[in-house]
């Protein structure tokens, strides 16, 4: 949890593990605020906090290769593209009573149970290994994309297939409604009035 | 997990070291100094370049320009300034208020900050100020690039918060404009400095400027060059993709329901970011602080102590002077042609590009020589040419005949429903009639000229 040895840094290893420390409560609490709050938009700009919070946290671990692609995947695409999600459905300004669903208890049992198998893998995972810190910043682009193109390559491809089949899966869903639309406009277009107000009509119906 | 992985990667390690060892040992105070030096540049440039853009935007349209303050005009902005301070700083009832304030000041910060890695002269501490020798940039990382893109991409939530916040129609159409037209436009912006990085083996903006030494990458990327350019002006929202703030479809877009100094800011933030852009263009394509090729060719010092300030402000105004002349010269995009040309023609082309260079590069590591590479290349390029024409040939027989025979029974109404319709799916706009030459009114009566203005409405309509 040092800065890269050799490089002169802000702080000291101890002021880098309490600022470790101090941001990941921040993120944990940013976290927390976007699953209870009632307003829909403040709940993705409490996401952005969070999301942030882990770019400030890789970069304490100098991997700063990680942190600026965090910041670009997830603050600067996955969160613009849930507002842009959230402003089409009109997202209103201030409370919205129907946000909290019954199932609060079950997805929290779940989100426990998530976070306790993570943890578990990390720390079995890491029981007998000890990194060494002393050699160059491991956390560069060239380091980063060695690894994970020798040694991850597999599950690297696995999971952008998987993304593929998200992204098919998507088309395939928003596709299934339309050729029921397409039946009824023809029916619509049988009746006398033509043009837009019929197809408004088929929309409606 | 980690340890086995990196230990067998000596080779790796050997190469990421880059030698950016000279940034990061500035005293404190230098710091607080540059770190001022790049506001205040960013500042200056901003101020003068909008009198600029109304002063060319004058002489294009045959107008004088601002004139009235200080030598020439140029203070004009500056008076501007103060008159939006003093302005009446409204709140909008409907607006969700913290985010209303806080946007335009997400949608300034990352406008500055990006300038932070912008190299404004050589690495190797050339200059002294107050007798510390210093590298003229604040400071770089070995992910300057990607950093510049990150703080970009952040910057989008001003523009969407100011919109969605303002808690009104034509602001909020105003974001999700911008949110679609920012996000479609970094990909291509992506793409297109990936094919830099594979030239110059680093991500960090002195590097790359150092890597350019001999031939800049304008000369040796084009494509991507090109690409840049279009995706620059379409990700700082200016003419001719202003689609987010077009006053004709949207009164002022996000902005409409902002004023005083929050306005300004927004304005502040659009200016800011084309001189960011600006000087991204100028680094990763454009040789950043070097001196063009026939001064260096005759004035050995061109690139040497505080001379390269010079190149890199001069090489900034230039393509500011571009953006400028584009917002003289092109018309809006539409909002569909926009999207198309970002998605269908921008991305398709630089990823094949990429390809490309892609291709180049890794036959060069492997020792072939110059010829054989152009050889394949060539062949591959003219096959994928020729494939896609044939291609295109057997598409459009397939969907000629179809067209033809249901040409006649769906015929487009424009007046269906009793008032203008735009077609349907399907159907097609009959031909525009031409306007008869002015040549041939003069010459008839009073009810020819009354029938003429009849048939030109009816074009005018259709």
């Amino acid at each position: 949890m040092t800065l890269a040895a050799g490089h002169p840094g802000f702080m000291s290893p101890t002021g880098v593990e309490i600022a470790f420390v101090l941001v990941g409560i921040a993120t944990l609490g940013a976290a927390l605020v976007t699953v209870t709050t009632k307003q829909l938009v403040h709940a993705a700009l409490w996401l952005v906090v969070a999301l942030g919070g882990f770019a400030v946290e890789y970069l304490l671990l100098t991997a700063e290769f990680i942190a600026w692609v965090q910041v670009l995947i997830y603050v600067g695409s996955v969160v613009v593209l849930l507002l842009f999600g959230l402003m089409l459905t009109k997202a209103p300004i201030g409370r919205s009573p129907d946000a909290d669903s019954g199932n609060g208890w079950v997805a929290l049992v779940v989100a426990v149970a998530a976070a306790a198998t993570l943890v578990w893998v990390v720390v079995d995972a890491f029981r007998s290994t000890w990194v060494d810190l002393g050699g160059a910043a491991q956390g560069s682009a060239k380091v980063t994309g060695a690894i994970l193109f020798r040694h991850w390559v597999l599950p690297f491809e696995a999971l952008s297939v998987l993304l593929l089949a998200a992204l098919v899966g998507a088309i395939v869903l928003s596709k299934r409604g339309a050729p029921a639309r397409r039946s009824l406009l023809s029916k619509s277009e049988a009746l006398p009035m033509r043009g837009v107000p019929s197809e408004r009509k088929a929309r409606e119906s | 997990m980690i340890t086995p992985a990196v230990s067998s990667l000596p080779a790796v390690q050997g190469l990421a070291a880059e030698n950016l060892g000279v940034f990061g040992r500035d005293p404190w105070w230098l710091i607080i100094v540059k770190a001022i030096f790049c506001f205040a540049f960013a500042m200056l440039t901003v101020l003068f370049s909008i009198v600029w853009e109304r002063k060319v935007v004058a002489w294009m349209q045959l107008r004088i320009g601002p004139n009235r303050h200080g030598p020439w005009g140029m203070l004009q902005s500056l008076a501007d300034g103060v008159k939006l301070m003093l302005k009446e700083d409204l709140v909008v009832k409907g607006a969700d208020k913290v985010v209303y304030i806080l946007a335009p000041i997400v949608a300034t910060i990352p406008a500055f900050m990006a300038f932070a890695v912008i190299p404004f002269g050589p690495a190797n501490n050339e200059i002294s100020i107050f007798g510390t020798r210093t590298p003229m940039q604040l400071t770089d990382l070995p992910v300057g690039v990607l950093y510049i893109l990150a703080v970009a991409s952040v910057g989008i939530y001003g523009v969407v918060l100011a919109g969605w916040s303002s808690g009104s129609t034509y602001p909020l159409l105003g974001g999700l404009r911008s949110t679609a037209q920012m996000i479609s436009y970094e990909i291509a912006m992506g793409i297109s400095f990936a094919a830099v990085f594979l030239y110059s083996h680093s991500m960090s903006t002195s590097q790359i400027v150092a890597t350019q030494h001999d031939k800049w990458y304008v000369v040796l990327l084009p494509v991507s060059f090109i690409v840049y350019i279009v995706s620059m002006v379409g990700e700082t929202n200016r003419a001719p993709f202003d689609l987010p703030e077009a006053e004709g479809e949207l009164v002022g877009g996000f902005n409409t329901e902002y004023s005083s100094i929050k306005f300004a800011l927004f304005m502040l933030a659009e200016y800011v970011n084309m001189v960011t852009v600006s000087a991204i263009a100028t680094t990763l394509f454009l040789g950043g602080w070097r001196a063009p090729w026939p001064i260096t060719a005759f004035w050995a010092g061109a690139n040497h102590g505080w001379w390269p300030l010079l190149w890199i402000t001069i090489k900034i105004q230039l393509l500011l002077f571009f953006f400028i002349w584009l917002r003289g010269t092109l018309p809006r995009m539409r909002y569909d042609q926009f999207m198309k040309l970002g998605w269908k023609v921008l991305i398709p082309v630089s990823m094949v590009w990429l390809m490309l260079v892609a291709t180049v590069r890794a036959l060069r590591n492997e020792n072939y020589d110059f010829q054989r590479i152009v050889l394949y290349v060539g062949g591959g390029v003219l096959a994928l040419l020729l494939l896609s024409l044939v291609v295109d040939v057997f598409r459009d027989r397939g969907r000629r005949e179809p067209a033809e025979s249901g040409a006649p029974g769906d015929r487009f109404d424009p007046m269906a429903g009793g008032f203008p319709v735009p077609p349907r799916p399907g159907q097609t706009l009959p031909p525009v009639p031409r306007r008869r030459p002015r040549g041939e009114r003069q010459l008839v009566n009073a009810t020819d000229t009354a029938e003429t203005a009849d048939k030109e409405q009816e074009g005018d309509n259709a």
